[in-house]
């Protein structure tokens, strides 16, 4: 195997009372997309502001593409690339003047820099905003623009901090579309989501962060087994008729399952024997007349992973942690 | 290794410096420039002032200056280095504001000179102090103030006024950082400058202040920056007036010498505290 492009090993970091990262340790290797995944506060950002120079850490060691990033901090600035989780754009120039302060930042000669925007702006079907100030831009086009800047440079690594937070659904997925291209360029990428979907689309590799640990690594699938098998999703047509239905399935599994009069979906863990057990619940269900509106066998999500791995869902985690979240400015 | 990284010169450091400084003071000149706003508003209120203590405390204040000096030519001095270091306060809020909003860690996280944000910052402001000094020229000229010595003393006076500013965009660097919030910087600048501005010679003779405050007013540094400047542009009929009123003043090769000293220092102690509070944030 290669020698990985990132690489921590116990890294720790304390604001104050609050220890923000208690000993992480990662390994990304070349071309390929990292996701480090968690709750508000977990440790996301202060891993990500480490790796990217911006913060000392109190223990361990990171490499970045071979570097030291406490050591070697500026051979390794002119290889990486950042795009924040605030759209971290001057709004007062416009996107094109944006792009070339970054290029002239990364010592490019004039001519390259303006060139290089202007093939940014365009990749990011920005062109035609190029000339207006930034403050004109909407929320996804702004973090377009900013996830342009961190490429001006033609960085080897990349780390992309909740790229889609805040943006409307419609945004998100072209940024989904944008980030996947990066990836065919060979990039290596790293980025945080909150997201549990999010990792699971772009991240060839997961990591789960929790309380400034890591808790769980390995691919979407191989999470996803951790819950064990597949699961039993069904959803009643007539909610009232939701309790009858459960009443008459949930007992098909090698246990657990829960209904939901809400939305009327009932999921069942069924193990390996998803296909007989499927067979048995339409039979059932429709010897008591029920209607369905949709059976299906699903693999467990991340939010399934997510819960079983830590206690709570990642959004209910957010509320908690919000205190030690507000540590990574400093 | 790829072919993007091979493209990027490394220039010098001291060329990558003065480089990534320049495109730093261009970006933030750009600013003042689409966003007018910002200087025409901070201009307003000196002007203000003028009109205050020309018209309003003006006929008051003459009574206890000679005849030589009308209000006007002693206030101005003053009201320039009032200018100058209000106008430095924008330095903090541009640094909170850039804080605020992820680009500080953007630069941060760019292979540029560690030195180019807070150069280029305090270099921009000092620009923007230029053209708003300029523009209280023209404001005083406008209401009567006249120089009575010669040109070159008053260009001297007028380089003065700027650096008196540059020093305090440095000053204003180190408590935007710290603050890192542009309300509490706004709130806070104003309060600590205060003192400087107003318990000076700025506006009145400081003959006039309770013994205590005279005391302060005295080794104030704005008292001495202002009594260089009044020096400078009303000569002998300055030194006259401090005499019979049983103040006498220094000789302006002693008052240039503080003045000097007083800029040198503030910078000496500024620098540093920016550049280090730059560094960890």
């Amino acid at each position: 195997m290669p020698d990985p492009t990132i690489l921590c090993e116990a890294l720790e970091k304390s604001f104050g009372e609050v220890r923000a990262l208690r000993g992480v340790d990662l390994e990304v290797q070349p071309g390929t997309v990292f996701g480090l995944l968690g709750p508000n506060g977990a440790g996301k950002t202060t891993a990500v502001r480490i790796l990217t120079t911006l913060l000392h850490p109190d223990g361990g060691r990171a490499l970045v593409a071979g570097r030291d990033v406490v050591r070697e901090a500026e051979e390794l600035r002119p290889l990486i690339g950042l795009a924040g989780q605030y759209a971290a754009v001057d709004e007062n120039l416009t996107g094109l003047e944006n792009l070339e302060m970054v290029g002239r930042l990364y010592h490019l000669p004039a001519a390259e820099a303006r060139r290089r925007a202007g093939a940014v702006l365009e990749r990011f079907d920005l062109t035609e905003a190029a000339d207006r100030p930034a403050k004109t831009y909407s929320g996804g086009m702004r973090r377009r623009l900013d996830l342009g800047a961190s490429l001006v440079g033609r960085p080897e690594v990349l780390f992309l901090d909740e790229p889609t937070t805040g943006l409307d659904p419609r945004s998100r997925l072209e940024m989904w579309d944008i980030i996947r291209e990066l990836v065919h360029d060979g990039t290596t990428l790293l980025l945080t989501t909150q997201y549990l979907e999010e990792a699971d689309r772009l991240a060839d590799l997961i990591a789960v962060i929790d309380g400034g640990r890591v808790i769980a690594n390995g691919t979407s699938d191989e999470l996803k087994d951790r819950v064990g098998g597949e699961v039993l999703a069904v959803r009643v047509r007539d909610r009232e008729k939701v309790a009858r239905a459960a009443g008459a399935v949930l007992g098909l599994g090698p246990g657990g399952g829960k209904a939901d009069n809400n939305t009327g979906e009932i999921t069942i863990p069924v193990g390996r024997d998803g296909t007989t057990l499927l067979t048995e619940a339409v039979r059932r269900l429709d010897g008591d007349g029920i209607e369905l509106a949709d059976i299906a066998l699903r693999r467990p999500s991340l939010d399934d992973v997510f819960l079983a791995l830590t206690g709570h869902t990642a959004e209910s985690a957010e509320a908690e942690a919000d205190a030690p979240a507000r540590g990574r400015s400093r | 290794m790829s072919a993007g990284a091979i493209e990027v010169r490394t220039p010098g450091r001291l060329a990558a410096a003065i480089s990534d400084g320049w495109v730093l003071t261009k970006r933030n000149l750009l600013t003042y420039i689409r966003k007018p706003d910002l200087l025409v508003f901070s201009t307003i209120q000196p002007v203000m002032f003028v009109l205050l203590f020309v018209y309003v405390f003006g006929g008051a204040f003459e009574l206890i200056l000679p005849p030589t000096i009308p209000y006007v030519d002693f206030l101005m001095p003053g009201i320039f280095v009032q200018t100058a270091i209000f106008s430095a306060l924008q330095t903090g809020v541009g640094l909170a504001e850039d804080l605020q909003k992820g680009l500080i860690d953007r630069f941060k996280s760019l292979p540029m000179a560690r030195s180019a944000v807070l150069a280029g910052r305090t270099l921009a402001d000092t620009v923007a102090i230029v053209f708003q000094v300029l523009l209280m020229l023209l404001v005083a000229w406008l209401v009567g103030f006249r120089i009575h010595e010669g040109v070159a003393e008053a260009l001297l006076a007028f380089v003065g006024a700027v650096s008196v500013g540059y020093a305090f965009t440095w000053l204003a660097a180190f408590t935007g950082l710290s603050l890192r919030s542009v309300e509490a910087v706004q709130a806070a600048s104003f309060t600590i400058v205060f003192p400087f501005v107003f318990a000076s010679s700025a506006f009145v003779p400081a003959g006039t202040f309770p013994d205590w405050l005279q005391t302060w007013a005295n080794i104030n540094p704005v008292t001495i920056w202002v009594d260089t400047f009044r020096l400078l542009t009303l000569g002998d009929a300055y030194e006259a007036f401090r005499a019979s009123s049983g103040d006498p003043i220094a000789s302006l090769g002693t008052l240039m010498w503080q003045s000097t000293a007083w800029f040198l220092g503030i910078l000496a102690v500024a620098v540093p505290l920016g550049v280090r509070i730059y560094r960890r944030t």
